[in-house]
């Protein structure tokens, strides 16, 4: 194991990583606002992928312009199901909204199965032939844009939640629905769009690594358990958590395949995930409970 | 037990008795008339008896769990594995299984109880340590790995659980659901059934009542995975092969938690009517588009959706919805 090799392993953990903290915002972001758990965050994801599959192969886009309109339609898809099968239990027990979100995740994965086979799809761009060389240690071009996208996303996402009345409005209705519900804010709507974004993120950090992974209808439960691990560790609900949570779990992934069989390399997110919630369930960044 | 104070009355009336004898006697007929849905009969029942597993502690003790693969396949794991390695009977394996179950089930339940996880924590822990399993099982040659384990056919070996037709397991099957949903309808007459019930309900006032729910808990989880990993034994024997995904793999845990769920938590027949209509339906939907195997899925996704949606108390909560109303019309 020479030096080179694991600092390319760390730096491409760091990388995935970076995208691991995007879905996982999104899926945080759904559990601080609403304290829906999103069983079906893998099957965003899943979509997010194939929208940008199709509209490189279909409509000749640029992939990187492909994750424009996996965002577009991600979020209308998210904020669809928040608002026609969410919305509608959100009073009922908490496992009743995770039960759903499993059974919409069966659901739309097994229609991509029927729509579009179990086939394994690759993506094949000139992007993916491109390494960049610092000194021995090499990085592939999508990896490295794959990052940037799922950088500049949360970029904006934190200055949309820091900076506008819309993230501010989202803030104060996961702190307190009723009381925002008291200040005017519609909060049905804003769960809606809160929902919206969320699905957005997935879709935009399943576009980002379609250059360089499969597409297959059951591709996001390669993610969707690492997502959970993100945010459990970052705080559900924090997304300040969740983002540097990504990074942390993306090295640690990358360090487990070092060390494990391939089978077995994400062990280690797993088992940190049950170590967290047994014994800080508020997370490594925990500020506030409940 | 029944005539003591302190326990419900589990009594059934005489035209149940009657009614109960006549659909046991036309099951053990059935084999001889139908034999073609043998088959189907068997997961009916297998299923029904590991959904009735997951009712125990989802239904009854409100822990709902989404890793119940993970007992499924430690049963399947440990007596496929003794009989191989070891050449122990999996009649024997079967206890050895079920006790394997049980253990980790306390420890898991330990650890998760003991901390008050609850709600989505608890079901993600169970999945969390499911697909930990799921990878050792595959990653690790010697449980046989990515490949699995193949149990050697021994032709008609009563004494290994192996028969040369598949009438022996319809029968074990329909005795082993049968036992369990006598067990749970015994449970629910107890005070420990009642402590399940008063910690699903609302589990701060029944520890303010004096209810030690984290052993109700435990107690709950024992049972649970003791049912699901015996059902997991004679999956292994009835197919005689298991790998990693097959047992496992995040499909059991929904096959498993969808019968009670959708047939009625935390009612006595929920599993076992669950398991009629979702049994049948993916055997026949397996076979109609074959390659487009996962098609069942998006129907169990939809019916799931639906149930969550309007029918919260499964199929039974419907059932006895339309007998009130009937009634409430008749009389």
């Amino acid at each position: 194991m020479t030096f080179s090799f694991v600092a390319e392993s760390l730096l491409n953990g760091l990388l995935v990583g970076g995208v691991y903290s995007l879905m996982a915002i999104g899926l945080t972001l759904i559990f601080g606002v609403m304290r829906v758990v999103n069983f079906a965050h893998g099957s965003l994801i899943m979509l997010g992928m194939y929208t940008s599959y199709w509209a490189v192969t279909l409509l000749q886009l640029d992939p990187y312009l492909a994750i424009l309109v996996a965002l577009a339609v991600l979020f209308l898809i998210g904020a669809g199901f928040q608002k026609f099968l969410i919305n509608p239990i959100l009073d009922a027990p908490e496992h009743n909204q995770l039960l759903l979100t499993l059974g919409v995740s069966l659901f739309m994965e097994n229609l991509a199965v029927f729509l579009w086979s179990p086939d394994y799809r690759v993506l094949k761009t000139p992007y993916a032939q491109v390494n960049y060389y610092i000194g021995d240690l090499s990085i592939s071009l999508v990896r490295l844009l794959a990052f940037v996208s799922a950088m500049v996303l949360s970029g904006i996402l934190y200055l949309v939640l820091t900076r506008t009345d819309l993230g501010k409005a989202i803030r104060a209705a996961s702190e307190e629905p009723q009381g925002a519900l008291l200040m005017g804010i519609n909060v049905r709507r804003l769960y809606m769009i809160t929902f919206g974004i969320g699905a957005a993120c997935a879709g935009v950090s399943g576009a980002a690594i379609t250059p360089f992974i499969p597409v297959y209808p059951y591709v996001g439960w390669l993610f969707v358990i690492t997502a959970f691990v993100v945010v459990v560790l970052g705080g559900m609900g924090n997304v300040l958590g969740a983002f540097v949570g990504g990074l942390i779990i993306g090295v640690a992934d990358s360090v487990g395949a070092m060390f494990l069989p391939g089978a077995m390399k994400s062990i280690i997110s797993f088992t940190l995930f049950i170590i967290i919630l047994l014994f800080k369930p508020a997370g490594l960044f925990g500020r506030r409970n409940g | 037990m029944a005539e003591k104070g302190g326990y419900l009355k589990r009594k059934l009336g005489r035209n149940a008795w009657v009614a109960l004898f006549l659909l046991l006697a036309a099951l053990h007929v059935l084999p001889w008339v139908v034999p073609s849905i043998l088959h189907i009969m068997i997961m009916v029942f297998l299923f029904s008896l590991m959904g009735q597993g997951w009712n125990v502690l989802g239904g009854y003790a409100g822990q709902f769990s989404f890793g119940h693969s993970l007992f499924f396949g430690l049963g399947a794991y440990v007596s496929s594995l003794l009989f191989v390695r070891l050449g122990l009977t999996p009649w024997l394996g079967i206890f050895v299984s079920c006790g394997a179950g049980v253990l980790l089930g306390l420890f898991i339940g330990f650890l998760s109880f003991r901390y008050g996880l609850k709600g989505p924590f608890f079901a993600l822990i169970m999945l969390a340590f499911a697909e930990i399993f799921h990878m050792i099982a595959t990653g690790w040659s010697a449980v046989g790995g990515a490949l699995g384990v193949l149990i050697p056919l021994k032709g008609n070996a009563p004494g290994l659980m192996q028969f040369m037709h598949k009438g022996p397991f319809y029968f074990m099957t329909l005795w082993l659901m049968v036992g369990s949903i006598y067990l749970v309808w015994r449970l629910e007459g107890t005070r420990l059934g009642l402590y399940f019930l008063a910690t699903r309900e609302d589990h701060d006032a029944a520890e303010a009542l004096g209810v030690n729910t984290f052993r109700a808990q435990m107690a709950a989880m024992a049972i649970s995975a003791g049912m699901t990993a015996v059902g997991g034994t004679i999956y292994a024997q009835y197919l005689l092969y298991i790998d990693p995904d097959s047992t496992f793999g995040v499909v059991n845990s929904v096959e498993i938690m969808l019968r009670p769920i959708i047939g009625g938590p935390g009612t006595i027949l929920g599993p076992l009517l669950g398991s009629v209509v979702l049994t049948p339906l993916s055997e026949v939907t397996r076979l109609a588009f074959q390659s487009y195997s996962g098609v069942y899925l998006m129907i169990y996704g939809m019916i799931l959706v639906a149930v969550i949606m309007f029918l919260p108390g499964g199929l039974i909560g419907l059932a006895r919805k339309i007998v009130s109303k009937v009634h409430r019309v008749v009389t």
